[in-house]
């Protein structure tokens, strides 16, 4: 009977044991990934650059390589987003148009408005 | 919101070295007069009013700008009509232009339905033809191409071109392309080669007329109210007589009188926009609707031989 009853028990010890260790990884896990969702929140805060009132918003943003970064074009007027070293150019942005582009190596990235040549802005990938 | 600006003395009007006079308003259109070279301005609805004397010339043009085709924001929900509005006002002119001046921006976009709408639209000017060139909203995603195909015929390079007209030589500009990082208006060394060129054969006593979108002159570098190499322009043209530069761009009136030469900025007929430094930035500026039509306009221009001035009139919509 006690082998009997043990017989069942045993994959229920193991059962349970597995549960605890599936809940104890998925703390951790639901812990590491909170963090990486958290920080990966904020750099997508900061990857994105708000054209408005003729400025880019930040005007110098540092990102890690892979990092995508959108500009939206938040004025009256048209913009463009156009690296002064050629690496990247959008078409021009009416309202609220948007333009992304993604960052893979290290560098700085110069850039400019090519309709109005005083907005300048940066990106540095780390 | 007329205003009567004249520059000029019934002496010479040239030789004022060192004076500067710089006015800015609201307003929509204006009478350029050029009399013996020199050209004065006055608000057209002064001149649709006759509150001003005597501006018949030799030759009269009008200089429009700014049309912004495809606007549709805040600021003027509806441009195509400012813009017919402008065209009733010369059409309503005593004297017809000779020609009509589009000192850039015609569109928003630059897109084809924009240019469409504004040329279907200028077809009811009475004049003769209308010369153009180009703003940087009219060469946003091909370098221009488009509208030198189509508003820049008989042009060369970039789009610029010179005319003769009743012994005026008109000279049309382009400083919209190949802007730098951090830099302002550009006229470029090909182009600045050709202007030597061009002029190399005049006699120092022939009127210059330069017309280009963003101003050749120092008005807001802040705001990139300005060109980097119009210095070099014009030097080029220091020994002629009486030179006259018509701008736009800066949607308001503005006139300078440096040396030899006066200095002149068109109203938009679409919307205007803020004294320098005066907002946060150089936008579309939104005025009560009922104000509108006061702060769009035309100008008109004539010149009279003979004597060193030349009459430019700017008149608002409104009047």
């Amino acid at each position: 009977m006690m082998i009997r009853e043990n017989m069942p028990n045993r994959p229920r010890k193991t059962t349970w044991v597995l549960i605890a260790t599936v809940i104890l990884s998925l703390a951790l896990l639901a812990t590491v990934t909170s963090k990486r969702l958290a920080s990966s929140r904020s750099e997508v805060a900061t990857t994105s650059v708000d054209i408005d009132n003729f400025s880019f918003a930040p005007r110098q943003l540092t990102i890690p390589a892979g990092r995508r970064v959108t500009w939206i074009n938040k004025d009256d007027v048209p913009h463009t987003i156009i690296s002064v070293d050629h690496r990247f150019k959008s078409k021009a942005l009416d309202t609220d148009d948007k333009f992304s582009f993604t960052f893979q190596n290290p560098g700085v990235y110069e850039y400019f408005c090519s309709v109005h040549p005083t907005m300048t802005g940066k990106i540095i990938v780390r | 919101m007329n205003k009567h600006m004249n520059n000029s003395t019934d002496n010479d009007g040239i030789d004022r070295r060192g004076f500067l006079k710089c006015m800015a308003w609201a307003g929509t259109g204006t009478l350029c007069v050029v009399q013996g070279g020199v050209l004065k301005s006055f608000a057209l609805g002064d001149v649709l009013k006759q509150r001003v004397a005597n501006i018949t010339g030799d030759l009269s043009f009008v200089q429009i700008s700014d049309s912004h085709i495809g606007f549709n924001k805040a600021a003027n929900p509806d441009v195509t009509l400012t813009l017919r509005a402008a065209i009733a006002k010369i059409n309503a002119l005593a004297t017809p232009p000779a020609f009509v001046l589009h000192t850039g921006d015609l569109t928003q976009l630059s897109k084809p339905d924009e240019f469409d709408t504004l040329a279907e639209s200028l077809k009811s000017l009475k004049t003769d033809r209308i010369h153009y060139v180009p703003g940087e909203h009219d060469v946003l995603n091909d370098n221009g191409q488009a509208f030198r195909e189509r508003f820049g015929r008989g042009s060369q390079e970039d789009g610029w071109y010179s005319f003769d007209q009743n012994g005026v030589h008109f000279i049309a500009l382009v400083n919209v392309l190949n802007l730098k990082a951090g830099g302002l208006g550009s006229l470029g060394p090909n182009q600045l080669k050709w202007i030597e060129k061009d002029v190399s054969s005049l006699q120092s006593s022939t009127p210059i007329v330069v017309f280009a979108h963003i101003p050749l002159w120092a008005v807001y570098p802040q705001w990139g109210w300005c060109t980097d190499d119009s210095a070099q322009a014009l030097a080029l043209l220091k020994r002629f007589a009486s030179v006259t530069v018509l701008n736009g761009h800066i949607h308001q009136i503005m006139q300078k009188v440096e040396g030899n030469v006066t200095f002149h900025t068109a109203c938009s007929t679409a919307f205007p926009q803020p004294q320098p430094g005066q907002a946060a930035s150089p936008g579309p500026m939104k005025v009560p609707s009922e104000k509108l039509n006061a702060a769009l306009g035309i100008t008109d221009v004539n010149i009279v031989r003979g004597k060193h001035t030349l009459a430019i009139v700017d008149s608002t919509l409104e009047s």
